[in-house]
């Protein structure tokens, strides 16, 4: 059986000649190397240019609010159970008369904090959660950490902006691909991913 | 000597020096730049424009680590060993004509440190003396793998001089001098000795890649058998100056290569220039300038056989030991005498028949 119409027949027999002066066999590596040495490099020159890494990437975590912008976490705690590596931790409130444009549901997270040094971006928290709170979003890293109180984020850098909401519009590379080429053609326009404090 | 002279001299040796350091501090860049052309990369481009500054943030590096001496290590020789390899690398390039001369003030001042009438021989006894730093430093580290690489560097070196040796007497044969500045003057024009030994330039260039402890034949310091070769137990800036020893090395070899095979800072065209720049600037700038274009050729010249050496390097992989041997002593030292031979019945023979033809 043959697998592919590459292989080659290892052979023990003497080499030619033109084969032991070794000259034209470093000349012909010569012009490969010198070709690769003039081609288009493939480096993409990362802090500076950053590439799309499909619209399933798991980054950092944001706690969703709904469209009339009340947090939708209940503090149900579902997404610290699920979680593998023990990140997230809250304290849960009941809701105040007077609060019902802030909290959707009676009772909410007064803390909610995702340890992103235990966090492994494995997205169960995302799958536990019951009322589509907490999502990894598909555009933003966690940034590098300068110091040790950065590494724990709170609800000041988790809970979604409202001037500029998360949506996930593409779930597949393919739908991706066609948001891209509307989006190319100004047929929709995209907020800007707001920036990392 | 007068004293101009002597300071004339001395600045001369000075700034030989200097270009040197700076041309081989520059040769690391290129290194890492063109192997990373090469392998479809970018290379070093963070420090500085294009990574211009990472020879400085290399040394500054390698300064800063931990001058480390085993505690078995012969100290002295330990320690004399980079300064040995780092001396002999320097010294070569004393002799090495980089253009024709300068004028002012009735002074003629030759551009090349030391104009000696065995200049090449001079080379080659700095350049067999370079493979002392390697043996010394591999022996004093009192570790195997050091030791196995030096004794790898000696006997390659040894084995490799012979031929070279045998490559340069068909130069000397046409030549009939050993003064590097003779042998320049002689390829006046595009008169080049490339030309008349082909198989010669062959034989001398696979040779000084193994003077130079360069892939192909870069055995003494094969990482895949012998850890680090003979700088294994070397740290700190005592394993950057044998490093920057072979890359003045590399420089040194280039700049002889283009000073015995392609005419130094000859080009073809030369005359008509000088006499277009004497009529236009007069006879002492004309020839300041001349000289200087001359200097440029050689330096373009010098920079692509460096750029060879990198380009080689990337692209053979490394020669096992006994081919290496084959090759040095069964094939490129009866080539060479092969070459004596041939140039000797050409020089007997055919240079009469065709100056009688060409006058």
């Amino acid at each position: 059986m043959q697998l592919t119409n590459r292989s080659k027949q290892v052979s023990n027999k003497e080499m030619t000649l033109m084969e032991r002066a070794y000259l034209p066999a470093i000349a012909t590596g010569l012009a490969i190397t010198i070709k690769h040495f003039f081609a288009k490099k493939v480096t993409i020159q990362y802090p500076e240019v950053k590439r799309y890494l499909g619209p399933v990437f798991r980054g950092r975590h944001i706690l969703k609010r709904d469209e009339e912008g009340r947090e939708r976490c209940t503090a149900c705690g579902l997404c610290a159970v699920a979680c593998p590596a023990e990140a997230i931790s809250m304290i849960a409130a009941e809701r105040e008369k007077g609060e019902e444009n802030l909290y959707r549901e009676e009772k909410y997270a007064a803390v909610y904090e995702v340890n992103m040094l235990r966090c492994i971006f494995c997205g169960l928290c995302e799958e536990a959660c019951p009322k589509q709170a907490v999502y990894l979003r598909h555009d933003e890293f966690i940034p590098v950490f300068a110091d040790r109180d950065q590494v724990i984020w709170g609800k000041d850098l988790l809970v979604e902006d409202m001037n500029n909401r998360y949506t996930r519009e593409a779930w597949t590379k393919e739908e991706a691909r066609v948001l891209d080429l509307k989006r190319a053609s100004g047929e929709i326009s995209n907020v800007v991913p707001r920036a990392i404090p | 000597m007068d004293l101009i002279e002597f300071s004339i001299k001395t600045a001369t040796i000075f700034v030989v020096f200097v270009l040197t350091l700076l041309i081989a501090m520059y040769s690391t860049w290129a290194e890492r730049k063109v192997a990373g052309f090469i392998q479809d990369r970018m290379g070093p481009n963070r420090a500085g424009p294009g990574g211009l500054l990472q020879p400085l943030a290399d040394a500054g590096k390698m300064f800063f680590k931990e001058d480390f001496i085993p505690a078995l290590a012969n100290k002295w020789l330990f320690i004399a060993g980079p300064c040995l390899a780092m001396l002999t690398a320097l010294l070569a390039s004393a002799v090495i004509p980089f253009g024709s001369t300068f004028r002012f003030d009735g002074h003629e001042v030759n551009l090349q440190g030391v104009e000696s009438n065995i200049g090449i021989l001079y080379v080659f006894g700095v350049v067999a003396l370079g493979v002392y730093g390697i043996m010394v430093g591999g022996w004093a580290s009192n570790n195997k793998f050091s030791l196995l690489g030096a004794i790898r560097a000696a006997s390659q070196n040894i084995s490799y001089e012979v031929a070279m040796g045998l490559s340069l007497i068909a130069i000397l044969m046409m030549s009939s001098s050993l003064s590097l500045g003779e042998i320049v003057s002689q390829q006046h024009g595009g008169n080049w000795n490339i030309f008349y030994q082909p198989l010669g330039f062959i034989i001398f260039i696979t040779c000084s890649f193994a003077e130079c402890n360069r892939v192909p034949f870069d055995l003494p310091e094969c990482e895949t058998e012998l850890v680090g070769g003979y700088h294994t137990e070397y740290g700190s800036m005592k394993l950057g100056f044998y490093l920057f020893a072979e890359y003045i090395n590399m420089f040194v070899s280039s700049a002889i290569i283009s000073v015995l095979y392609f005419g130094g800072y000859n080009y073809p065209g030369m005359d008509w220039v000088y006499t277009q720049l004497t009529d236009a600037l007069g006879t002492q700038t004309g020839h300041n300038v001349a000289t200087l274009i001359g200097t440029a050729v050689f330096f373009g010249k010098t920079l692509f056989f460096i750029f060879f050496y990198m380009w080689v390097r990337w692209t053979i992989p490394r020669f096992r030991y006994d081919q290496l041997m084959n090759l040095g002593w069964k094939k490129l030292i009866p080539l060479a005498i092969f070459n004596i031979i041939i140039t000797g019945a050409a020089v007997l023979f055919l240079k009469p028949v065709i100056t009688a033809w060409l006058n």
